[in-house]
């Protein structure tokens, strides 16, 4: 099986923000949520770097490690999912994860939060994939239709890549052999203990 | 001289000319098939070493998502799952062996001159509704809280997940909801024993006899007020701690709220959990005390009243003051039979 990654070529990355509006159409995000953002560094200054960052599916997921109802679970695409069914809404996945990715419903209502909500690299979640259900909770399962997130397809200047990590790695060397010089595979190192040699 | 001194300039003119032309010259052959425009881009190594954290800018209106990359989760989860088990696990089962043993080698501490059968009245009924409100919140919290680090290994496999997560959603609101009882009930219990809880020259005896706790033959009672020595430090750790379970509790129930970030809540889970569990041993200490540890106790507790004998044994010059005071029960005294 294939070992589904994201990587987030900064050189290319012009912060459209269309990755941050596909997720949130695509799978219906609520409002005040959203999946994926743009972090702009060191803006309009030289040497600005715009990154476009969710949930990188780390290899030993650090959310699913502190989780005290254990609601976390890996595909075999190595897709790190959850149940909101058994999520309790206690906070502890967004202090773990390095990438800030797990999202709440509710901020201030006493800590109550709500079922966390996270990228799901489009995979949608436990139940029946395409009913109602999962649609409802997760969003579209475009991984089960046979395609790859929307957020790289959409991507204006490719620098969104969404797929098998040998596959998406090559690219990116490719890009690099080419233009002469890497940007950083941001967040690898954190979140799968590896970076791509160029 | 004039002379001398602009030929040396013309010389170090031409040397340094000749310099500068040597050194452009291999550049210039080694010209780099592309030119990389963004060489002095910010690098994710360079800020994760300077910084521990990549912090930048979002166009969304949540800010806090600024926050790219903070490897500091990594620590938290660390001490979490490895860390705070062993903490908890050595402090609580530890307790737990202690007490066993001391009562297998101690026993109940009896009331030696046994029971004469006359009431005195230990706590009225408002220290008792503050005791026990701060007693039944305390014991739901410690449960509740103990069961997000703990659960997951004891309960969640043999009640299954389905269960323990519903479990847990009601754990956590309760939880959540009676730490405001709880506040309440140590505010109230601060205000109300403070007084008697302040240092005296007795509590020093009380200190060297170890309060007789260790005397197997029953036969030492140091002097003590309304609380000995112990009970005082038991007070005083008590309010210390709570202190710092309900500023660190509030921190976590108000997430981001006023500037709090996440490495700010991170820190204040881990004191949380740390001041958590050993509050959580130290009041089945509290608990072994006051219920099968000493004989005649839990009556303070229960209908507030105590044994006049109990009451001289471990609290005479409270009992004295009592006494002097005419608050015995029925007012008349009786000799111990």
């Amino acid at each position: 099986m294939a070992r589904m990654k994201f990587l987030c070529d900064a050189d290319r990355c012009i912060e459209c923000n269309a990755c941050v509006t596909a997720c949130k159409n695509e799978h219906e995000v609520p409002w005040g949520m959203n999946r994926r953002r743009v972090v702009t560094l060191n803006d309009g200054k030289p040497g600005e770097r715009s990154i476009s960052m969710a949930c990188m599916h780390c290899t030993d997921a650090p959310c699913a490690a502190v989780c005290p109802v254990n609601c976390f679970y890996t595909t075999a695409d190595a897709v790190v999912l959850h149940s909101k069914d058994l999520c309790i809404g206690c906070g502890y996945c967004f202090y773990a994860c390095p990438f800030g990715a797990p999202q709440y419903p509710k901020v201030g209502n006493f800590g109550s939060r709500g079922k966390m909500d996270k990228c799901t690299f489009c995979a949608g979640g436990p139940e029946a994939d395409f009913s109602q259900e999962e649609f409802a909770k997760y969003g579209a399962n475009r991984l089960a239709e046979g395609k790859l997130p929307l957020c790289a397809e959409m991507c204006s200047t490719k620098a969104l890549l969404a797929g098998d990590s040998d596959v998406i790695a090559q690219i990116y060397k490719e890009r690099v052999s080419r233009r002469g010089y890497g940007s950083g595979a941001w967040g690898w190192q954190t979140a799968y203990r590896e970076s791509i040699a160029t | 001289m004039a002379k001398l001194v602009a030929q040396m300039r013309l010389i170090a003119g031409a040397l340094a000319l000749a310099f500068m032309v040597s050194l452009s010259a291999p550049v210039s052959a080694q010209q780099p098939s592309s030119v990389n425009p963004t060489a002095d881009a910010v690098k994710e190594q360079q800020l994760l070493d300077q910084l521990k954290m990549i912090q930048g800018r979002v166009s969304i209106p949540d800010e806090k998502s600024g926050m790219l990359v903070h490897p500091a989760g990594r620590e938290w989860r660390q001490f979490h799952t490895v860390i705070l088990k062993w903490i908890g696990g050595i402090s609580i089962i530890g307790m737990l062996v202690v007490l066993v043993l001391f009562y297998l080698w101690r026993g109940p501490m009896r009331v030696k001159s046994g029971y004469s059968g006359i009431n005195i009245l230990r706590f009225d009924g408002l220290e008792r509704f503050v005791h026990w409100l701060t007693a039944v919140t305390f014991v739901i919290l410690g449960i509740t809280g103990l069961n997000i680090t703990f659960g997951r290994i004891t309960l969640l496999p043999s009640i299954g997940p389905e269960a323990f997560s519903a479990w847990s959603e009601w754990a956590k609101y309760a939880h959540n909801f009676l730490s405001f009882g709880f506040t309440l009930g140590v505010l109230l219990m601060f205000v109300m024993w403070i007084g008697r809880n302040l240092p005296t020259a007795a509590d020093v005896e009380w200190l060297k006899q170890g309060g007789g706790m260790f005397d197997k033959s029953n036969s030492t009672h140091a002097p003590a007020y309304k609380f000995n020595a112990g009970q005082k430090i038991l007070f005083w750790i008590i309010i210390g701690s709570s202190a710092a379970m309900i500023i660190s509790g509030f921190m976590l129930l108000f997430p981001f709220y006023s500037g709090l970030t996440v490495g700010n809540m991170e820190l204040a889970e881990i004191f949380h959990a740390v001041v958590g569990v050993l509050f959580v041993a130290l009041i089945l200490g509290h608990i072994y005390l006051g219920t099968i540890g000493m004989e005649g106790a839990f009556g303070a507790m229960a209908d507030g009243n105590v044994d006049l004998n109990w009451a001289q044994e471990h609290h005479s010059l409270w009992a004295k003051e009592e006494i002097q005071a005419q608050r015995i029960k029925g007012g008349v005294m009786r000799p111990a039979e």
